[in-house]
C-alpha cells in the first residue's frame, strides 16, 4: 500500500469528519449569528407621505395648523410620537407653502401660534418665532424647522415628506 | 508550532492526563443504555446555550414576556428554531434523565460506592423538574399561567406550612410580576448553578468510580 496514491483509512476519518464538522458549525453558526444581528439588518420604520389637509382649506397668510402620529415598531414594542406643524400660504401656488414644524428649537415643546402678536410662542421659555419661522426673542438656537418635501395630492391635499429616525 | 503550544500548555495543566481521565479511562463492556448520562450532559448545555441565546430577547415582565416570546418566534431570524430547540430539548432532557435513572435503578448501579452518585443523581433529576416548573410559567400565555396556579397551589396544600411555600413560591398570595420575576431568575440563575454544581460533583464520583459492571447472573 505504501507509495499508492490511495487514502489511507485514518486519513479518510481525518478528511470525514473534518467536513461533516465543518458542516455541522456551518449549520450552527449561521443560524445562530443572524438571530444575534438580526435586529441590526432591519430597517428602521418606515418613510411616508403624511397628509395634512386640503389646499383650499388654507387661507392665504393665515397658519394652518396640523397635527399627525407615527407609530414607531422596535421589536415587540410600540411607540407613537405626536408631530405638528403649521403650513403658511403663501399664494395660490401649492409650491410656495411653507410648512414649519411647531416643535421649538430651544427644548422641544410645541409652540403655538399667536394672532395678536402675529408671531410664533413657545410656552416654556417665551420663544417668539416670526410668521417664517425665524427667531423673534428668546433663547432658540435656530429658525423652526422646514419641512421641505411636500407635494399635492391628486385630491387637493398637501402631503409631507416623513422621515423615520 | 502548535505541536510546541500544545507541549508547553501540557507541560503546565496535564493535558494528557486530563484527555486519559476523562475520554480514556477503562470502561466495562457496556451498551448504548450506558450513554443516557452524556446524553443528559449534552442537553444540559444545548438548553443552556439556547436559554442564553433567548435571553436576548425574552422579557421577563407581565407587560411584555408574552409579546416578546411572539417576537421571537415571528420577528426574529431563526428565533423559532432555538426557541423550538429550548422548548423540545426540555422535554426530551426530562424524559432521557428519568430514562437515565430508571437503567441505574435496573441495572443495580446505585449499590457501594455509588450511593452518593445516586443521591446526588436524585437531586439531579429534582433540579431538572424544577428548571421545567420554571421554565413552563415564562412564555406568559394562558396555559402557562393556569399551570403555575395549578402547580403552586398544589404546593400550597402541605400540611401547616402549605400556605408560607404558596407565598414564597408565587412571591405574594397572588401570580403576579413578581411570580414571573423570580421564576425567571430561578430558571436562569439559581436552579441552574445548583443542577451545575451537582453535575460536577456526580461526574468527579463517576470517574473516581469508573462505571459500574452490568450484573451478572451470579450477582
Amino acid at each position: 500500500m505504501s507509495g499508492s496514491s490511495e487514502l489511507s483509512r485514518r486519513d479518510f476519518i481525518k478528511v470525514t469528519t473534518g467536513i461533516v464538522g465543518g458542516l455541522i458549525g456551518v449549520a450552527i453558526g449561521l443560524p445562530t449569528i443572524s438571530y444575534l444581528i438580526d435586529p441590526a439588518l432591519q430597517e428602521s420604520g418606515k418613510d411616508a407621505w403624511i397628509s395634512i389637509g386640503k389646499f383650499e382649506d388654507m387661507q392665504v397668510g393665515k397658519p394652518y395648523p396640523f397635527s399627525f402620529t407615527q407609530v414607531q415598531v422596535n421589536g415587540w414594542e410600540r411607540t407613537s410620537s405626536s408631530f405638528g406643524g403649521y403650513a403658511i400660504r403663501k399664494s395660490d401656488d401649492p409650491k410656495e407653502l411653507l410648512i414649519l414644524n411647531s416643535r421649538c428649537t430651544h427644548l422641544s415643546c410645541t409652540v403655538n401660534w399667536h394672532e395678536e402678536s402675529d408671531a410664533f410662542l413657545c410656552p416654556c421659555h417665551d420663544a417668539k418665532f416670526s410668521k417664517d419661522g425665524q427667531v423673534l426673542d428668546g433663547p432658540p438656537p435656530r429658525p423652526l424647522d422646514v419641512y421641505s418635501e411636500f407635494r399635492l395630492s391628486d385630491d387637493g391635499r398637501i402631503e409631507i415628506f416623513f422621515k423615520a429616525g | 508550532m502548535w505541536k510546541k503550544v500544545y507541549e508547553w500548555l501540557d507541560e503546565r495543566i496535564g493535558l494528557n492526563d486530563i484527555y486519559t481521565n476523562l475520554l480514556d479511562r477503562p470502561e466495562p463492556k457496556g451498551n448504548w443504555w450506558n450513554t443516557l448520562g452524556s446524553a443528559s450532559l449534552f442537553l444540559f448545555i444545548m438548553q443552556g446555550l439556547t436559554g442564553i441565546f433567548l435571553t436576548v430577547y425574552y422579557t421577563p415582565s407581565p407587560d411584555h414576556a408574552y409579546d416578546s416570546v411572539q417576537y421571537i418566534m415571528e420577528g426574529v431570524a431563526f428565533g423559532w428554531l432555538i426557541r423550538g430547540i429550548h422548548h423540545w430539548g426540555a422535554t426530551l432532557m426530562v424524559i432521557v434523565v428519568f430514562i437515565h435513572m430508571l437503567r441505574v435503578f435496573v441495572t443495580a448501579s446505585y449499590k457501594f460506592p455509588r450511593e452518593l452518585t445516586w443521591l446526588i443523581g436524585i437531586g439531579l433529576f429534582l433540579t431538572t423538574l424544577g428548571m421545567g416548573f420554571t421554565g413552563y410559567l415564562l412564555p406568559w400565555n394562558q396555559r402557562a399561567y393556569w399551570a403555575t396556579t395549578v402547580g403552586t397551589q398544589i404546593a400550597g396544600s402541605v400540611p401547616f406550612i402549605g400556605e408560607f411555600i404558596l407565598k414564597a413560591l408565587r412571591g405574594g398570595p397572588n401570580l403576579s410580576a413578581l411570580t414571573l420575576q423570580r421564576f425567571f431568575s430561578g430558571h436562569i440563575w439559581i436552579i441552574p448553578l445548583i443542577l451545575a454544581a451537582l453535575m460536577g460533583t456526580h461526574l468527579y464520583l463517576i470517574i473516581r468510580h469508573g462505571e459500574s459492571h452490568y450484573p451478572t447472573k451470579e450477582d
